[in-house]
């Protein structure tokens, strides 16, 4: 039905066809077909997911901090994982890599792109649905079927993956390498390529969307700062996931065909095995060419939606619009050939290192032109610390905070020593998991009244925000400079090494600072949930904001606009423009309705519109001569 | 407004610091108690539930602040006044927020900054320390200006009904600016660290003075030094059996006065080159104190070249700790053990290195002797099965 209303929005027999068609239970919740319903079951699932995953860091947090203690509750709750107490050094790896895999696939890119790029894409380019609700809606279900394996896979009975949530073979190809390798691993992998299957579909909707449906005067220079971010987003997914799924394929050969893609002169415990002339190393290029445009997929929709909200909150266009968009392509097309810098040791040709150091450092140039352009919407604003706009800000402090530290582990002379050390876990938590899941956040309140049709709690959003900027920039600050001394990532303990022993009391802070963060998220979850039902109901446009999904009613109806889909006048950033009644201007507000504010730069292309101006300035000075 | 009188009576605020009180002393009765006859105590769920009902206890206190706040503005509406002006206090917390991060940040820096590792002990390991210390400052220096502007901005600039925001939509010139500036730092960092780079790998010659292989597999370090004449002879891991632990080819004449070693002993000045290989799954060998890091990598042998400068005994005196060894661990994730796989390292003078390298006892053990004797017939036709096999 929605795909009829697409192809033909504006004809005015589409609402008739609304009030034939009742919705039960399992297609308006379960089964739906609506882009705004669909973000909402991918954004339901992230925060479940996130929610996991938060609580396996706390229990290696646990671990890391009291390494030599006993904690009889987690036999309790874990048993076989924790015989007397204590974390089992595989589960401890297990935990490690299954944070990392929910957080950076579940969370960050299903959780974040999942929900935006599905509410926003089509609300924000006006359009009545995706290109194919169908595909949209089947992305979601091989999105929950991937999460569904990935956790059953700790009822199994040597538990979960534990190779990294970066599956090197030959660790992850050997099942006598670890428990964490056997069973485990094959659900991850059947987990892996669901999820991409899911991606893929997402991604190519969303990029049909873009192209093909945008709104009368929509070009593409007129769209969001946040529609370009997913755009281009769904473009890096949909080229470089594939290359994850063949790396993938060939490691389920390797595992369970006798196949020698990676593999070559092994021996294990003493047995010679029969794998010759593969290569350990392929696979970290074929996981790379997707795991770095991967980060990028995590940070693009974050870095968009904070630049629609800081805009909109700093009541002021944000600045250097062009500058945005070219950063993000920028970004697009650099992030394919920088994969090389997470191998530079890895016996990769040192030459090849040094190319790669040349084009990770030429990314740093558009990340910095970014920072510098948000810093100049904020300058001379009226910024309203909207709990979403506090969010935004988090994330620019955060990307620069952990961005800074990128141009150390980029350098491959500085990535000798820092290469899979603290020092790299303090950088992409920094950079991609906390500036993302601010972004995400950030996103989650400013879009919440568009969701639920309800507000959330201001209040309680701003204590969320203090408590876990704070809490993350303690947990992540002092990370560096145990990486500065040597200490490496994914040790169960550190009581081996004397020289590490006194790193356990900066252990122990980090860990209540990320019990602290893990609380303050119960005031999150708190806010969300209440709200939903009891929440202030929202009105058309809280946020006094310019973009299309402030025109759509607060109802939420399956095909957005109850009436033709507005047309597009102007961009999406007339903030305190001088001159104008209000301090926004929507987009479908024509230019001929606010002679007063328009400005030469407005008809870069209208010839016609500049000399209307032209001729309106004089009849005004005219006037004003005569009085 | 029974309700705030209840909260104003201070019975709240007493009953939590008695709770706190006792359930801090029923905790530490717990540990004095329970740590003398072992942990097969069970769960102690004393202490789970104070952790519980602390949680709880500080969740209310949020909601009868948050209630309080609520009262309080609504108060002040009735009377026509405005409410909390939360822009503003906001805005001072931004404000409070950067004074304290950037005072934190010096702290860390300074306090466990100096907790970091000592100089370099290599040559190369200078050059790199000289680079970092670059990069450092540079990045240091975009880090503060660019904090300071941003939370300064958001203080600076918060809502006010009485005024408009400045519409700058773009200026081409600054943003020319802000482009180029970066650019040509970071041109700097690229063209500086390439060289060093490149330095650092540079392989020409191929040999060092002293050769070593060094053979990671769960969870050890094997360390083979070559004999009098200077060559390590051929591996070929099908050979892996038994004694044989590292798979030498001992039908390769150098293989026979090969030396085992349990400590990685360097002569101080002289160019090292490691030969490193992987048995089972990745390992990484990172010597941090040198600046020394490359994976080992099953079916791809890596090498890493170097120069130690400083001796265990001299770094022992710099650092001031009698016991400093210098240490070569796994930095790549491959197992259970992962976390405890280490050699110690030592740096000694030639005239004390070669004393312990004629100590050192040969791979070809009489054991291992007697077995290829046996073995090597049956070797060399497994092989040659193995190969018929591949062909067909």
């Amino acid at each position: 039905m929605s795909t009829l209303a697409v192809h033909d929005h504006g004809v005015a027999h589409h609402e008739e066809g609304h009030e034939h068609h009742h919705d039960t239970f399992l297609t308006k919740y379960v089964f739906s077909q609506d882009h705004k319903m669909i973000a909402k079951q991918f954004l339901i699932t992230g925060i479940t997911m996130a929610v996991i995953a938060m609580l396996l860091s706390i229990l290696f947090r646990i671990q890391l901090a009291y390494p030599d203690k006993s904690f009889p509750l987690l036999e309790t709750l874990l048993g076989r994982f924790a015989p007397e107490g204590r974390l089992d050094p595989e589960f401890y790896l297990s935990l490690v890599t299954i944070h990392g895999t929910i957080m950076v696939f579940f969370v960050l890119t299903a959780g974040l792109s999942g929900t935006f790029s599905n509410l926003l894409i089509p609300l924000q380019v006006g359009a009545r649905d995706m290109a194919s609700p169908f595909i949209n809606m089947l992305s979601y279900w091989f999105f929950l079927t991937a999460c569904v394996i990935m956790l059953s896979s700790f009822f199994i009975q040597k538990g979960p993956a534990g190779p990294g949530w970066t599956i090197y073979p030959p660790l992850s190809a050997l099942p006598t390498a670890m428990k964490g390798s056997g069973m485990g691993m094959t659900l991850w992998l059947i987990s892996m390529v669901c999820f991409v299957a899911s991606s893929l579909m997402g991604g190519i909707n969303y990029v049909s969307t873009v192209l093909n449906m945008r709104t009368k005067g929509m070009d593409l220079w007129k769209m969001p700062l946040t529609i370009w971010a997913f755009f281009l987003t769904a473009i890096l997914g949909v080229l470089s996931f594939p290359v994850l799924v063949a790396g993938v394929v060939l490691l389920i050969f390797d595992r369970s065909f006798g196949t020698s893609f990676y593999l070559s002169d092994i021996v294990v415990n003493g047995q010679v095995m029969p794998f010759e002339g593969g290569s350990p190393i392929l696979f970290q290029h074929l996981f790379w060419f997707l795991g770095h445009p991967e980060v990028y997929i995590v940070i693009m929709p974050a870095m968009g939606i904070s630049s629609e909200v800081m805009s909109v909150n700093s009541r002021k266009p944000i600045f250097g619009y062009h500058a945005m968009v070219y950063s993000l392509i920028g970004i697009t097309v650099l992030s394919f050939i920088v994969w090389g810098h997470h191998m530079f040791i890895t016996g990769m040709n040192p030459f090849l290192g040094g190319v790669f150091m040349i084009t990770t450092l030429i990314i740093a140039v558009p990340s910095a032109v970014k920072t510098f352009n948000w810093l100049a919407t904020l300058w001379r604003g009226n910024i309203r610390f909207t709990p979403a706009m506090l969010f935004a800000i988090g994330m620019v402090s955060f990307f620069i905070s952990g961005g800074i530290t990128g141009i150390f582990l980029g350098n491959a002379a500085l990535d000798i020593n820092l290469h899979d050390t603290y020092f790299v876990v303090a950088h992409f938590h920094l950079v991609m998991g906390s500036a993302a899941i601010f972004g995400m956040l950030a996103g989650v309140y400013h879009w919440f009244p568009k969701m639920f049709g309800k507000m959330m709690d201001e209040k309680l959003g701003y204590l969320h925000f203090w408590l876990t900027f704070i809490g993350a920039y303690l947990v992540f600050f002092p990370m560096h400079f145990m990486g500065l001394d040597g200490v490496p990532r994914r040790y169960y303990a550190f009581t081996e090494f004397a020289s590490m022993q006194r790193w356990l009391s900066v252990n122990m802070f980090i860990t209540w600072a990320a019990i602290m963060s893990a609380c303050a998220q119960v005031a999150f979850l708190y806010n969300f949930i209440t709200s939903i039902f009891w929440g202030r109901k929202a009105t058309q446009n809280p946020w006094q904001a310019n973009t299309l999904e402030w025109t759509t009613p607060v109802e939420r109806l399956h095909g957005n606009w109850p009436g033709e889909i507005p047309s597009v006048y102007r961009w999406p950033y007339d903030y305190s423009k001088p001159g104008a009644e209000e301090d926004y201007i929507l987009q479908t507000t024509p230019l001929s309705q606010t002679m007063s504010s328009n400005l030469p730069h407005d008809f870069e292309d209208n010839p016609a519109g500049l000399e209307a101006l032209n001729k309106w300035t004089s009849t005004q000075k005219a006037n004003e001569e005569v009085k | 407004m029974a309700f705030k009188k209840i909260i104003d009576s201070k019975k709240l605020l007493a009953f939590l610091t008695v709770f706190m009180l006792f359930g801090t002393n029923v905790l530490m009765a717990q540990t004095d108690a329970s740590s003398p006859t072992g942990s097969k105590a069970g769960v102690n769920w004393l202490s789970v539930g104070y952790y519980v009902l602390l949680f709880l206890l500080i969740a209310i206190s949020i909601a009868v602040i948050g209630k309080i706040l609520k009262v309080y503005d609504l108060s002040q509406q009735i009377q026509g006044k405005k409410g909390i002006h939360w822009n503003n206090i906001m805005g001072v917390i931004c404000l409070v927020f950067l004074v304290a991060g950037l005072g934190g940040a010096y702290w860390d820096i300074t306090v466990q900054g100096s907790m970091t590792l000592p100089e370099a002990a290599s040559k190369h390991g200078v050059k790199i320390d000289a680079m970092f210390l670059t990069t450092t400052i540079i990045t240091l220096i975009v880090f503060v200006i660019t904090q300071i502007l941003l939370f300064t901005f958001l203080f600076r600039y918060r809502h006010s009904d009485k005024r408009r925001a400045y519409f700058l939509p773009h200026n081409n010139t600054i943003e020319k600016v802000w482009t180029i500036i970066p650019a040509i730092v970071l041109t700097i960092l690229v063209i500086f660290g390439f060289f060093t780079w490149q330095e650092v790998e540079n392989s020409s010659p191929v040999k060092g003075d002293v050769n070593i292989d060094v053979t990671g597999h769960q969870f050890a370090w094997e360390i083979r030094y070559a004999g009098p004449d200077g060559i390590l002879g051929k591996k070929d891991f099908r050979l892996t059996a038994g004694a044989n632990k590292l798979g030498i080819d001992f039908k390769d004449k150098n293989s026979m006065d090969d030396l085992q070693a349990d400590t990685l002993v360097l002569p101080v000045n002289k160019v090292i080159r490691l030969n490193i290989f992987a048995q089972d799954v990745i390992h990484s060998v990172y010597m941090p104190h040198f600046r020394v890091q490359q994976n080992a990598v099953p079916g791809l042998p890596t090498f890493f070249k170097f120069t130690p400068t400083i001796t265990t005994e001299e770094m022992r005196r710099k650092v001031d700790d009698p016991k400093f060894e210098y240490l070569l661990y796994c930095n790549k994730i491959c197992g259970s053990s992962h976390y405890n796989m280490q050699r110690v390292v030592r740096v000694v003078t030639e005239g004390e290195y070669n004393q312990w390298i004629a100590k050192q006892k040969p791979y070809l053990t009489p054991a291992l002797r007697t077995e290829l004797k046996l073995a090597a017939a049956d070797q060399k036709k497994s092989i040659t099965q193995n190969r018929l096999a591949l062909n067909n």
